[in-house]
């Protein structure tokens, strides 16, 4: 260990007593973890990235455009908030489509299990993509946040099936309203 | 000095004017020793809160006599049964303030000097003004941020080897409960916050679906106010979000949530409870606060001192059934994104271009980087100088490349992070920049 008492003969002056020490700014630990996990995004073809700020890589778009499954043609937007808590804490996800989906309700909320409790901090962005993307190719009626959506999966998958496209194109489902999202 | 009596410190000299058995091997028994302490170390104090009085009291009567602290909240009514240092009259003035002045006139000698503000809010020449930093947090975002602080204030001497002199040691204390933790942290040289991330539990989140259809507890009702009802209603306007502290929105969030029970037959929603969740209050326990800070502040003579072994360097502490305490060491990671960083040089001029950079750190033969993701800080804020993996961001900065370092604003001596796929951390290198006159 260090020892104190032989190596700070050394005065502390003057700088504990100003207040003036701004000094530089240095980026924060969630920051540097976030450009890590930025840079290393290694996306599947089906998703891409936007920043709407490229000096802040906290706040960012996903585009997921399925190419298999009952959501395919479809463009799915997601939007991205990273706090400071960041690993600790996981990102903030909403989806800014409007889906006939089980999994995600109609204010854009997401039911993605490592987007709440079973978040780790090892978990990375990719993690989380990867995640949302098998939402579209498994959509999951056990754990609905759509309810109306999951008792058809659950009931009827041809008219889920004829739901979502109808719901993709723009048109109602019901008395919901979805607009267009086809690619 | 002229507030001492006699036999005031005789329970400290008994400690640093003789060696024993106990005693770290380099520990310089004498009586240099107690001046060294009241006079010369400086310790800073953050959080004036459950752990902070304790220390504050703790360091005070221990012979610490210069001390800082700081603490960006004001007292609150439900402090009072275990910040002893607050009074009712004094509700609603800064912590760090009331209990500066407390400690000030209650031991004689003892100057704390108060910092009503955000940790943020000061940068390395304040930090570097003191010997040891002892914190008593509620947040973890504050306890990375000031490792991260003392970690940047780390030098390095030209074979990498680290100069301690330069090693501000921190000492963090933590409760829940009945439950707490101490640990001693020398950046650089042991396990930093980074380094143990994982070990802090995670927040509770209860899964978006149970919320929405399947409430079971109390709890589950406030969540689906919080999370669902309170961004669709918008009761208090478009962009307002839920303020914990103003009694408003938890009495809109408390009314909502016992209707939400109540079409679910729940019982317990209080407004309490309500106040608990909102804010994640966990009860805080006077006594484990006051184990907890004692065990900092005697680390914080340990380490002044060295006239004992130091806490090698975490304890837990459990009186929920019984009394259990573990004390174990928690390992340095290497590939720390924090302490593991030692600086590199980048010797470069003021002509020359981001691309020269990017090329340097791909073809040198001690990096060989792949497609580095290059991100700095410029007046206090955060820059993107080049990333070429995402492609709206290398569209937004391949501009950059044909700039040159001063157009960028980057200075002399700048901090540059470089992530690359080629290595699990963030590199960090220190940026030498020669003007053009000085270019061999």
């Amino acid at each position: 260990m260090i020892k104190l008492f032989s190596l700070k003969g050394q005065q502390k002056d003057g700088a504990a007593n100003s207040k003036s020490g701004m000094g530089p700014k240095k980026a924060s630990a969630a920051q540097l973890r976030i450009t890590k996990d930025i840079n290393e995004l290694n996306l599947p073809k089906t998703c891409l990235t936007e920043f709407p700020d490229p000096d802040d890589l906290l706040t960012f778009k996903l585009i997921i455009c399925p190419d298999e499954g009952f959501y395919k043609g479809g463009r799915f937007t997601f939007s991205f908030k990273v706090g400071q808590g960041y690993p600790h804490e996981p990102p903030k996800v909403k989806c800014d489509t409007m889906v006939y989906h089980p999994n995600i309700d109609l204010e854009g909320n997401v039911c993605l299990n490592i987007l709440r409790e079973d978040w780790k901090p090892v978990l990375t962005i990719s993690s989380i993509v990867y995640g949302l993307q098998f939402l579209f190719l498994e959509p999951n009626p056990e754990d609905p946040l759509n309810k109306d959506a999951a008792e058809v999966l659950q009931n009827n998958r041809r008219l889920f099936e004829q739901n979502v496209a109808k719901a993709m194109r723009g048109g109602y489902v019901g008395t919901t309203y979805f607009e267009r999202c086809l690619k | 000095m002229a507030c001492d009596w006699p036999n005031r410190w005789s329970h400290l000299q008994k400690i640093l004017e003789r060696s024993g058995p106990y005693a770290h091997p380099d520990f310089e028994a004498g009586q240099e020793m107690l001046p060294f302490i009241k006079d010369n170390i400086k310790v800073l104090v953050i959080g004036a809160g459950g752990l902070g009085c304790e220390l504050l009291k703790d360091l005070g009567l221990m012979g610490f006599m210069n001390i800082d602290v700081i603490d960006m909240d004001t007292i609150d009514l439900s402090n009072l049964n275990r910040q002893f240092l607050f009074r009712k009259q004094d509700v609603g003035k800064t912590k760090a303030d009331v209990a500066a002045a407390f400690i000030n006139k209650r031991i004689p000698g003892c100057k704390v000097t108060p910092h009503f503000a955000k940790i943020q809010d000061f940068g390395e020449e304040f930090y570097r003004g003191f010997h040891i930093v002892v914190c008593g947090l509620d947040s973890i975002i504050a306890r990375r941020w000031i490792n991260g602080m003392l970690v940047s204030l780390l030098r390095y001497n030209d074979d990498q080897t680290l100069d301690q002199s330069s090693v501000i040691p921190m000492v963090d204390g933590g409760t829940e409960g009945f439950k707490g933790n101490a640990r001693v942290i020398f950046p650089g040289m042991t396990a930093c916050i980074e380094c143990t991330l994982e070990l802090y539990p995670p927040q509770v989140n209860f899964p978006m679906c149970t919320i929405a259809h399947t409430p079971r507890l109390p709890e589950h009702c406030i969540e689906y106010v919080k999370v669902l009802l309170w961004p669709q209603e918008k009761p208090f306007g478009d962009d307002v979000g839920i303020d914990g502290d103003d009694p408003s929105h938890i009495k809109w969030i408390y009314q909502k949530s016992i209707a939400r029970a109540d079409d679910y037959s729940i019982p317990g929603v209080t407004y309490r409870l309500t106040q608990g969740v909102i804010k994640r209050i966990i009860p805080a326990v006077a006594s484990t606060n006051a184990i907890i800070a004692a065990a900092c502040a005697t680390e914080v003579l340990k380490i002044a001192s060295s006239c004992c072994q130091q806490l090698n360097n975490y304890v837990n502490f459990n009186d929920t059934e019984g009394i259990y305490t573990y004390t174990f060491e928690a390992e340095k990671k290497d590939n720390c994104s924090s302490c593991s960083q030692v600086p590199q040089q980048l010797r470069f001029s003021e002509d020359d271009k981001l691309q020269d950079v990017v090329e340097y750190l791909q073809e040198s033969a001690a990096y060989q980087l792949r497609a580095p993701g290059i991100v700095t800080m410029v007046n206090g804020k955060n820059k993107t100088l080049y990333m070429s993996t995402v492609k709206s961001i290398e569209e937004a900065t391949k501009d950059n490349l044909k700039k040159t370092l001063s157009e960028l604003g980057l200075l002399n001596g700048q901090r540059i992070h470089v992530a690359d796929s080629t290595t699990p951390n963030s590199l960090l290198f220190h940026l030498q920049l020669a003007s053009s006159m000085e270019k061999e």
